[in-house]
């Protein structure tokens, strides 16, 4: 580790409504690769982009290289060296590879205002061989793999000859050969006396990478701690501020349950390709795979939401024919989205009425009149049984936190009487306290006789809660695990197999590295 | 949600620009053959030669807007900018007496001025571009009365000013074949369009906020400025629209224009160039042009009224835009 390159004191950011950092810290060395975590809401993202020049700060100050600087927007950060990869993928996709990596500083010809294309693929060509990346530079984004899109977005800010890297969650959506390459990457840089900050929630990943890892909590800065001494679980209970058990999963015997749901050949373009499963009743079926494997699409497919080419779908052994997501629900299928605030929730209005949404002809009297006392009692119960945290049925749900909206989603489809429930990412963007809670509620449900599909992109849930695993890759399902057999490694497996290889030179990775089978 | 636009737009949208091109120039010649078999009237030198003419202004109008639509904005002024255009072109060489190189100079900068107008208070004020360029829309429209005194302005005067769109430098050089300027000046903007959507930082810029605006923000581009610099290239289109509309009936007619817009608009949708933003081409533009006049010439050769005209023209768009959707879905 080298000299102090960034020091940030008493920054300051709020947001209408939210206080998001307050007197946060932050200190960055040169050639160190410093993990950044915390609990989703802490602030990472936000400090971060207050570094990057993408918000301005309230109050503070950011030392750089020993002197103090204003960042006012992403370029005045890119021309200081400070350059971020963000966590959603910020490229434009209709444009080349190498028109993505320059923009904004693309080479000129002679006259000012033409664009020398030949000389954007050819330095884009040489910043990819740098790095072993095999992409052709004048290949569309829109035509590459999530994984590709990714790595254009790396090669991107180290064309910047960066001297500050800041990734955020860069390894979501990569798989592990993919992720040994970037960290190859990662290594080379840090010998290069780059400062690398690395958000991620991937704490094994964090212990085999960095060398410092600072914590945040609720907008506040924790401590900074050399990684080599510290634990896991330490960081873990400094992110939540207690301890956290994790429970062994429960597996039940299930073999000669009743088939409930049965998808025979279902098709959809290159999305959703010959895909058959069975889900039993008072079973949880995980399906794994990496971000785009198709497994929302299949979600959709089923509830009806997207139309498909072909396949079947028979509901307790009947062939059904859904082609709206009204006939699901009648059928009795329920889909609680991933993005629940988008698809799931009425935010302007009620938890009661969020509740009654899916099922309002329940509640509906003689002459359309809504029978609120029935509305009433039915959420009550809901909100007791759910343990829904509100202060009243009448508050508004965008007011909750993201743990209780997801339980007011289940609240709504319990209403609707849906005894096949399709969960995608139960969990994204809830804190690990609220998860165990999601968690139980699961089992509970299953326990009642419910049947569970659940996506996840995160494997310990899938492993923890799955009674049985659906691997897909690429719109296909490339295995399926039960929960006796299936293990992190045997997983990411089956969510690679997939045509392309992107490392070129780059060595043939083990599946079984060390790090991540100590912790599966 | 990144994923989803990796998954299905996937390999379909490599290819897609020239396939929709392809099949825009395939209805165009399929609309020539239907009409040269229908009327012996169609095929002629003197029909070609009107159908081009009748193209020039709106072509010119369609290849400013193409701009705006591939950065994923609109301009519903394209039309009233053109009569304004035209109106201050009139000011300047019949009322001023300036110099008629002058003069169009002045009124395709009337035009820049206007899309200036528009590209700030769309990127400064974060008005949405349809409500900026209505605005502009009866901005424009009443000031052309204003200005003009509700008259139309003649250039009797200076006969030359006809020649510009109308006269004919190609009929000089070969006799017989008298092409007017204004098609050749339609395709010489079309030549300076295509060049500055594909070889200038100001049309790489147009496909990257239509692609993906936040990220080209992030990318450090100066979007804000390069959004207001898109709306008065649009608007210098379209006062050269003004230009060569005053020429051809050598006089600045400030009750016309309405409308106009949404020919330009149809022209670049039938062209390939999506609303959504991120893509789109010059040569779609073109054909997109083109196959709206053949079809308002040839209806009309067949003597279909033009009420029903509008009526064919309004279904060729959303069919045309409807194809494109079933090709993407594959």
């Amino acid at each position: 580790m080298g000299d102090i390159l960034v020091l940030m004191e008493g920054i300051e950011k709020s947001f209408p409504g939210v206080h998001a950092l307050s007197d946060c810290r932050f200190e960055l060395r040169s050639g160190e690769i410093h993990a950044l975590v915390g609990e989703n809401g802490a602030g990472k993202s936000t400090l971060m982009k207050v570094l990057a020049g993408v918000y301005a700060k309230d109050a503070g100050r950011i030392v750089y290289k020993g002197q103090a600087v204003d960042i006012p927007n992403p370029r005045a950060a890119q021309h200081l060296g400070i350059s971020m990869i963000h966590q959603e993928l910020n490229l434009m996709p209709h444009l080349t590879v190498a028109q993505n990596i320059f923009i904004g500083r693309e080479p000129r010809r002679r006259l000012r205002f033409l664009l020398d294309e030949d000389e954007i693929n050819d330095r884009t060509q040489q910043l990819l061989d740098m790095l072993h990346l095999r992409l052709d530079p004048r290949a569309k984004v829109a035509d590459l793999t999530v994984a590709k899109q990714q790595m254009v977005e790396i090669a991107k800010a180290l064309s910047f000859n960066a001297e500050v890297l800041i990734m955020d969650e860069p390894t979501a959506a990569l798989t592990e050969s993919e992720i040994d390459e970037l960290f190859r990457i990662i290594r080379q840089l840090r010998e290069k006396g780059v400062g690398v900050v690395h958000i991620s929630h991937r704490l094994e990943e964090l212990k085999q990478i960095s060398d410092r890892v600072t914590v945040m909590r609720d907008g506040r800065y924790i401590d900074t701690l050399r990684t080599q001494d510290v634990s896991i679980d330490r960081i873990i209970s400094m992110m939540v501020g207690r301890t956290i058990y994790e429970t062994a999963p429960e597996a039940p015997d299930n073999a000669d349950r009743e088939v409930v749901l049965e998808v025979k050949n279902l098709n959809r373009g290159n999305v959703i390709r010959d895909v058959s499963f069975t889900l039993k009743k008072g079973e949880i079926l995980g399906f794994a795979g990496l971000m785009g494997a198709g497994r929302t699409e299949v979600a959709r497919a089923i509830f009806g939401a997207d139309p498909i080419d072909s396949g079947e779908v028979y509901v307790r052994g009947r062939r059904v024919h859904i082609h709206s997501p009204l006939d699901a629900v009648r059928h009795g299928i329920g889909y609680l989205s991933e993005d629940r605030k988008r698809y799931g929730l009425t935010l302007g209005m009620d938890v009661e009425n969020n509740i009654a949404l899916a099922a309002f002809n329940k509640f509906v009297g003689a002459l359309g009149w809504v029978n609120r006392a029935s509305v009433r009692q039915t959420a009550r119960r809901l909100v007791d049984a759910l343990s829904i945290r509100t202060p009243s049925l009448q508050q508004q749900v965008k007011n909750l936190s993201g743990g209780n909206q997801q339980k007011v989603v289940i609240g709504k489809w319990l209403t609707a009487d849906t005894d096949i429930l399709i969960f995608d990412e139960p969990t994204r963007g809830i804190d690990v306290g609220a998860k165990s809670e999601i968690y139980h509620l699961l089992n509970d449900l299953v326990r009642q006789g419910k049947s569970i599909i659940m996506i996840s992109s995160e494997l310990p849930e899938i492993l923890r809660m799955s009674h049985r695993i659906i691997v897909m890759c690429e719109g296909r399902i490339t295995g399926e695990l039960s929960s006796a057999e299936a293990t992190q490694e045997k997983i990411m497996t089956y969510a690679t197999q997939r045509g392309g290889i992107m490392n070129a030179g780059a060595s043939s990775h083990s599946p079984a590295d060390p790090a991540q089978s100590r912790s599966a | 949600m990144e994923a989803r636009v990796a998954q299905t737009q996937g390999r379909s949208l490599f290819r897609s620009d020239a396939v929709q091109k392809l099949m825009a120039f395939a209805g165009l010649i399929a609309l020539f053959i239907v009409f040269s078999l229908s009327s012996p009237n169609f095929l002629t030198l003197n029909n070609i030669i009107g159908i081009l003419l009748a193209t020039a202004v709106n072509g010119v109008l369609a290849l400013g807007a193409t701009f705006v639509i591939i950065a994923a904005g609109i301009d519903l002024s394209v039309g009233t900018v053109m009569t304004f255009s035209a109106v201050m072109t009139g000011v300047f060489v019949v009322y001023w007496g300036l110099p008629i190189p002058l003069g169009i100079v002045g009124g395709i900068l009337a035009g820049g001025l206007c899309g200036l107008v528009n590209g700030l208070v769309i990127s400064r004020m974060k008005v949405p571009p349809f409500i900026a360029t209505l605005g502009m829309l009866y901005a424009t429209r009443g000031l052309s009365l204003v200005i003009s005194g509700v008259k139309p302005i003649y250039f009797n005067d200076t006969p030359e000013f006809r020649d510009i769109a109308m006269g004919s430098v190609l009929g000089t050089l070969i006799p017989g074949l008298d092409i007017p300027n204004a098609v050749f000046i339609l395709f010489g903007a079309a030549i300076v369009a295509g060049l500055i959507l594909t070889r200038t930082v100001l049309g790489r810029y147009c496909f990257a906020i239509g692609s993906n605006e936040e990220a080209t923000r992030l990318s450090g581009v100066n979007v804000d400025g390069w959004k207001a610099a898109v709306y008065a290239l649009c608007g210098m289109f379209a006062g050269l629209g003004g230009v060569i509309m005053a020429s051809r009936l050598n006089s600045a007619q400030p009750a016309l224009g309405a409308g106009y817009e949404l020919d330009a608009i149809a022209a670049v949708v039938i062209g390939g160039t999506s609303l959504r933003g991120g893509e789109g081409t010059v040569l779609g533009t073109i054909i997109g042009a083109f196959i709206i006049s053949v079809l308002a010439n040839g209806l009309r050769i067949l003597s279909v009224p033009q009420e029903w005209q509008m009526v064919v023209t309004g279904a060729i768009v959303v069919l045309a835009v409807y194809a494109d959707i079933i090709r993407r879905r594959q």
